[in-house]
């Protein structure tokens, strides 16, 4: 699986931000790095490679997710051009389905069976449907998505582009890149945005 | 439940007791806290939700009866037997306040040890002395390190045991000598280390405060109260499962749920996470082992 | 052989209040283990608590009752230095017992 897809088209930039940032924290960085990789080893899935950081991670973990403005916005566009909307034109599939994989928490991990269909893990972070309770608070309300924003076909590639990659609009944020990484599907992206836009989700009831 | 009582000499015997503490710790009713309803629902804040107000009262009620004193008695036992190829107990093992002396060693580490120049926190101590001084070979204990259904592993009950004789003491965390600072800074680096998949760090989950995963609130480790609730909990003893848990434990399997590879049983990465976490709850009062949902 | 029992016992008022801990898997023969084998059952049957000798609880538990279990009774009529005993079986044929002071 191709989850180092890594950006970095804006490399000159990143390096120009790196010099910027020598300091002696960097120095623990580097050893806090080198130890991890000595003291991890691969499981299930789970390899080693993924201690590395890509180009934005090396960049949101040296600026505390603060990245200076122009940098933002150079590798938000990076992250932009690797998004791959659906060739159908298609961004809404079943809610119903959405609901099964904004439930389910697995995907990833050195404990879950490779090639099996991953979750998007939704409710971990973001109240989403009015049945479930159990939802974690990271990040924001999800419930009524569409309804308060409108069922446009920009908002439903809003919500697509959001999902594909959260780091196209804002680049540290907290959110993983389930497209980008291939972590979710096209079509269980697809139902996700039903779940957020569809009209008759209870999502906007 | 069947109960056959029968009454002995002593004539007046009340049961008060066995139902309620039998169920408290029974699988139905820990589930049916996860499954209580959330009120309030649009805009909950975290902290404290009924969920978990509910669980604090619930764990008050336990807190004399915490199964995790069978660990720290079976621990106990473990530290004074004459055992493995040395035969020899681990009576001398040094948890840095000289050999032998366990009482308030907990609430010291992770601390810096000349033997070995290295910072070790308590169970990597333990592990280690289970090596010198009765011959365990590190690679034997790391092989199924973590409590399962079938077995609750000797460091587990060694380290819950070395915990419970700190309890009530406040956490001094040594930060005098530079390699516990160092292990302070690279701990911070490690937190605060955005990688794999989820471009998860701890600070993800663990960054700031009153937040939630599902209904779980999760702790602010670089605040000093959230630091201290992390600190606080472990070792632990988890109703779900009835298992004992060390700190060592909820470090692997935090990195499992980051999506990273496996981090090494009692490694320096551990110890180094721990101190900076450890130092951050310096000054608190250690209530020793917990119970967990 | 089983892990031992913690037990309190401790007079509150006119009554000695005694808590026991139990160190057991409290298996009940339903679930199954990764691989889809049922776990064999394996759980406490009976407890019989003495005090100086004299049997004041002769109790039948069974899988409905958590691992680790924890059990409370209150005696009337005990005094401060009787005697406890707490003693389990198992449905294996495991059993053990330990014993304490009222305090």
């Amino acid at each position: 699986m191709n989850i180092r897809n890594i950006s970095l088209l804006s490399s000159a930039a990143m390096i120009a931000l790196l010099a910027a940032f020598p300091s002696q924290a960097q120095d623990y960085r580097a050893q806090a790095v080198a130890m991890m990789k000595r003291d991890f080893h691969a499981k299930g899935m789970a390899g080693m490679d993924r201690l590395n950081e890509d180009g934005l991670q090396a960049i949101c973990n040296r600026t505390n997710n603060k990245p200076p403005k122009g940098i933002a916005e150079q590798m938000e566009k990076d992250e932009a051009a690797s998004l791959k909307l659906p060739a159908d034109g298609k961004l809404m599939g079943d809610w119903k389905s959405g609901e099964k994989i904004a439930q389910a928490g697995n995907g990833m991990t050195w404990s879950d069976k490779p090639g099996a269909p991953a979750g998007g893990s939704c409710y971990n972070c973001h109240q989403i449907g009015p049945k479930e309770t159990s939802f974690g608070t990271i990040g924001p309300s999800l419930f009524h998505f569409g309804k308060t924003r409108g069922f446009s076909p920009e908002n439903q590639k809003y919500a697509y582009t959001k999902i594909y990659d959260s780091k196209i609009t804002n680049l540290c944020s907290s959110m993983p890149r389930f497209g980008h990484t291939g972590t979710l599907t096209e079509q269980q992206i697809k139902d996700l945005v039903a779940l957020l836009m569809d009209p008759s989700s209870p999502v906007n009831q | 439940m069947k109960y056959t009582i029968t009454l002995g000499a002593l004539a007046a015997l009340s049961l008060a007791g066995i139902a309620p503490s039998a169920a408290a710790q029974g699988k139905p009713a820990a589930e049916k806290h996860h499954m209580k309803p959330m009120h309030a629902m649009p805009a909950m804040k975290a902290a404290p939700d009924p969920t978990t107000a509910d669980f604090e009262k619930f764990r008050e009620v336990l807190e004399d009866d915490n199964p995790a004193e069978l660990f720290e008695q079976k621990g106990k036992e473990l530290w004074t037997m004459k055992r493995g190829p040395k035969n020899a107990s681990l009576e001398q093992c040094d948890l840095g306040l000289g050999p032998g002396v366990v009482k308030g060693a907990y609430v010291k580490m992770p601390r810096y040890f000349a033997d070995v120049d290295q910072v070790m926190d308590a169970e990597r101590r333990i592990v280690y002395c289970m090596e010198t001084l009765q011959g365990f070979k590190a690679a034997d204990l790391a092989k199924k390190p973590f409590s399962s259904d079938s077995s609750t592993p000797d460091p587990v009950s060694l380290t819950t045991y070395v915990a419970g004789q700190s309890r009530g003491m406040k956490l001094a965390i040594p930060q005098k000598n530079p390699k516990e600072r160092e292990a302070f800074e690279v701990g911070r680096e490690i937190f605060h280390y955005r990688a794999g998949p989820y471009d998860f760090s701890c600070a993800t989950c663990h960054g700031e405060d009153g937040k939630r995963i599902r209904t779980q609130v999760l702790p602010n480790l670089s605040s000093k109260s959230g630091a201290m609730a992390a600190t606080q909990g472990w070792p632990g003893y988890r109703m779900t499962g009835g298992l004992m848990h060390t700190i060592q434990w909820r470090m692997n399997d935090c990195f499992r749920q980051q999506r990273f590879p496996e981090p090494g049983y009692v490694s320096q990465t551990i110890t180094d996470l721990l101190t900076y976490m450890a130092v951050n709850a310096n000054g608190q009062v250690y209530k020793g082992p917990g119970i967990k949902r | 052989m089983a892990d031992p029992m913690k037990i309190r016992a401790q007079m509150k008022g006119d009554a000695a209040e005694i808590r026991v801990l139990m160190s057991h898997p409290m298996e009940t023969g339903q679930r199954k283990d990764g691989a889809g084998k049922v776990i064999p059952a394996h759980f406490i049957q009976s407890v019989t608590v003495t005090v100086n000798g004299k049997t004041v609880v002769d109790g039948q538990i069974g899988t409905s009752v958590s691992r680790n279990p924890v059990f409370g009774f209150r005696v009337k009529g005990a005094k401060a230095g009787d005697k406890v005993v707490v003693s389990w079986v198992d449905n294996t044929g495991d059993k053990r017992s330990d014993e304490t002071a009222i305090n």
